[in-house]
């Protein structure tokens, strides 16, 4: 490799909506050439190395501790049977679960946030989860009593979790859709689908029994109790279609954001591009919800967490995604290890991130969403 | 700010091919028609939520038991211990979220604005379930207080960590710190519920929002909250057209920003707290009434407002005389009710081609 790297400092041009800081490095070789700050790609490798940590230690931690040591010979094929067991059957299709969970939900999170141009833009607000929570507590709590319930009960709660995160996001698309999707109109419309949703959920939950109101509540608060490769490998399978395909749209969303015109004009094909960057980010959280329940407040945080990290002008995508993996392995880990009482994971992200994001911000990085 | 201000249509503009004068008479008139139907209809409202019920009264004994007080018999009681106290009460609190949903939405500048955004709604749930689980409160009454002080020191926590930061308290860090501090108490309520099931069993009645029992004495004990945050909504109407235009600019003719913030903050918290301690957390109508108002009226406050707070109280008893109308001989809270009917309405109005932005 004989490319030069050209150090560049404080000439960084302005993007739109903010400043950028730290250094910009461009890398050139012959024809070709490519601009990046430094800090876009520490970022996402330190998150990275940490989501790799934190796996690492999860899978060893726990009711039964196992050494680092062990872990690692367990992976590869070694180790004592009752060890492989709890490693390969009962840890490792969690951590895997929480990974892809966070990272679905950080990336689905930024499109959001980026596409709308709101921080506020996430996929609970926009009623995604509250479409999932309506088909899961429908399934736990009237099964019995209805025909809608008994097909939705005979489907199991994760797939009516998906089946209700797929239409109102379909709903939301929809009815956002008026020859394109704009951001404000969509975020309108995601609150109000959002409000009908949580006003049903309500509604079931004082006509339960308070047994399965209780049961519908832990999962409206997401966990990843109990997770096998059942859920897993799906969900895996999802990911590896659509994180490419967000990433993708993500250099649209970068042209997109000096608004529709500019963006006609340099070629964007607008409403393609549009219902692109919904759509997969509507998948994205029906996948994630379906696998672990409505974690919420990861798809909210960490595009902000991440925009201040990075020092951009908008929430990198895959910075989000690892960084919403770390927060949900770690609150996960804690859960299992740290706290006197095993209390599901939706909450101890909150928990976890919500003074995260509260330093960054009493710290004064004024940086615009 | 998520909005571009290029977008916000400065109340003088009028279209090209009409004259000002005449665009601002029809502007005028038009206001003016909408405040006059909107009276209209919060009376008749009123009407209906004193008529309609759970048991039927025809109109004529209504109308004899309101006008003779002397009359102690049964639909007496009904009307004048039941329906006027749960009338006077969702006019109140209807009032309040509209004006504080106006207010919000304006000083944030953001669509999505809603009282509950400044940790006014995760604050009073948080103190309701702590005073569920930890004190064994179990009544509306019993929860008044304890929610008005947990909404009020959500909205002061909320100030203090949107304004620590270096560039002070941007409509954007109070946005991001009123939701992330929601998201941490929300947190906190439901590693209690759901390690409780017999909190978790009152608190699901309390957090849907609902009019239904709720006597008189909850309507006096919030009423002067409400009246104190109505009268300094009224106050910071113009000012909050001033920092429509931008600080800056607002400062340049001598609008003192600090104090106009503070004084729309603290309206926020008194109306949205009262309406919160009396009637639980009720969502939509902060959100719902400022865009459809703004349809008619503008983007100006000083008609925004007023306008706000009748719309507001149209909205919520209306949908209380559905809810009671809906599933008799039982009642469907409002809080349930104004979602799903809210919430279509709502999305027709935004797909409407010419809603008025902020």
């Amino acid at each position: 490799m004989t490319a030069t790297v050209e150090t560049i400092r404080g000439t960084t041009p302005p993007e739109p909506g903010g400043r950028p800081r730290g250094r910009a490095v461009v890398l050139r070789r012959g024809p070709f050439s490519a601009r990046f700050r430094w800090r876009s790609v520490v970022v996402p490798l330190a998150a990275l190395v940490v989501v790799v940590l934190l796996s690492a230690v999860a899978l060893g931690r726990g009711d039964y501790p196992i050494g680092l040591g062990d872990v690692l010979r367990t992976l590869v094929g070694a180790g004592e049977a009752g060890q492989r067991f709890v490693v390969l059957e009962l840890r490792a299709p969690r951590v895997v679960v929480g990974v892809l969970v966070g990272l679905a939900l950080g990336v689905a999170g930024a499109l959001f946030q980026t596409f709308a141009r709101n921080p506020l833009a996430s996929p609970d607000i926009l009623g995604i989860t509250s479409g999932a929570s309506v088909g899961a507590v429908t399934a736990i709590v009237v099964s019995g009593s209805s025909s809608v319930g008994a097909v939705l009960g005979g489907l199991g709660v994760p797939l009516a979790a998906l089946a209700g995160a797929l239409g109102a996001g379909l709903l939301l698309f929809l009815l956002a859709f008026r020859s394109g999707v704009d951001g404000y109109r969509l975020v309108l419309v995601g609150v109000a689908i959002s409000s009908m949703g949580l006003a049903v959920v309500d509604w079931l939950l004082t006509r339960a029994a308070i047994y399965d109101a209780a049961a519908a509540y832990v999962w409206i608060v997401g966990s990843l109790n109990a997770r096998t490769w059942d859920q897993a490998v799906p969900l895996a399978l999802a990911l590896a279609v659509l994180v490419p395909l967000a990433l993708a749209a993500g250099r649209v969303l970068g042209v997109m954001q000096f608004g529709d015109d500019t963006a006609r004009g340099l070629g964007v094909r607008l409403a393609a591009a549009q219902a692109a960057v919904v759509l997969v980010a509507v998948v994205l959280v029906a996948a994630a919800v379906a696998a672990a329940g409505p974690i919420t407040f990861v798809a909210l945080v960490v595009p902000q967490i991440a925009v201040r990290l990075t020092g951009g002008s908008r929430p990198p995508l895959l910075a989000s995604g690892l960084l919403g993996a770390a927060l949900v392995v770690l609150a996960d880990l804690l859960t299992r290890t740290v706290l006197p009482q095993a209390l599901p994971v939706g909450i101890i992200t909150a928990v976890v991130g919500a003074p995260y994001l509260l330093w960054l911000l009493v710290r004064g990085r004024r940086t615009p969403a | 700010m998520s909005v571009p201000s290029a977008t916000r249509t400065p109340a003088g503009t009028a279209a090209p091919a009409v004259t000002p004068r005449t665009a601002a008479a029809r502007r005028t008139r038009r206001r003016a028609l909408g405040t006059l139907a909107l009276l209209v209809l919060v009376l008749a409202a009123c009407a209906a939520s004193i008529a309609i019920g759970t048991r039927p009264l025809a109109p004529g004994t209504v109308w004899e038991v309101l006008t003779d007080r002397s009359l102690r018999t049964e639909e007496a009681v009904i009307v004048w211990d039941l329906r006027v106290p749960r009338t006077a009460l969702g006019l109140m609190v209807g009032a309040s979220l509209g004006v504080a949903g106006a207010l919000m939405q304006g000083h944030t500048r953001n669509p999505l604005g809603d009282p509950g955004l400044l940790g006014v709604t995760a604050g009073a749930s948080f103190a309701v379930v702590l005073a569920i689980a930890l004190l064994g409160v179990a009544t509306p009454a019993g929860y008044v207080w304890f929610a008005f002080a947990g909404a009020l020191a959500g909205t002061v926590a909320v100030y203090l960590l949107g304004a620590a930061g270096r560039g002070g308290a941007t409509p954007v860090t109070l946005a991001l710190a009123g939701s992330t501090l929601s998201a941490l108490l929300y947190a906190l309520v439901r590693a209690i519920l759901v390690s409780d099931s017999n909190s978790l069993d009152a608190f699901r009645f309390w957090v849907v929002g609902a009019l239904a029992g709720r006597g008189a004495d909850i309507a006096w004990q919030v009423l002067p909250f409400i009246v104190a945050g109505l009268v300094l909504a009224l106050v910071n109407a113009p000012a909050l057209d001033l920092l429509g235009m931008g600080e800056d600019v607002a400062r340049g003719l001598g609008q003192r920003v600090w104090l106009a913030r503070a004084v729309g903050l603290v309206a926020i918290t008194l109306l949205a707290g009262a309406a919160t301690a009396a009637c639980g957390p009720i969502a939509f109508v902060g959100l719902v009434v400022p865009h459809a108002v703004r349809s008619f009226t503008g983007p100006a406050h000083r008609w925004l407002v007023p306008c706000a707070a009748m719309a507001g109280a149209l909205l919520l008893l209306t949908a209380d005389v559905v809810g009671r109308v809906i599933a008799r001989p039982g009642e469907v809270q409002v809080g349930i009710v104004l979602a799903l009917l809210g919430g279509p309405f709502f999305i027709a109005l935004v797909r409407r081609k010419r809603s008025a932005t902020l």
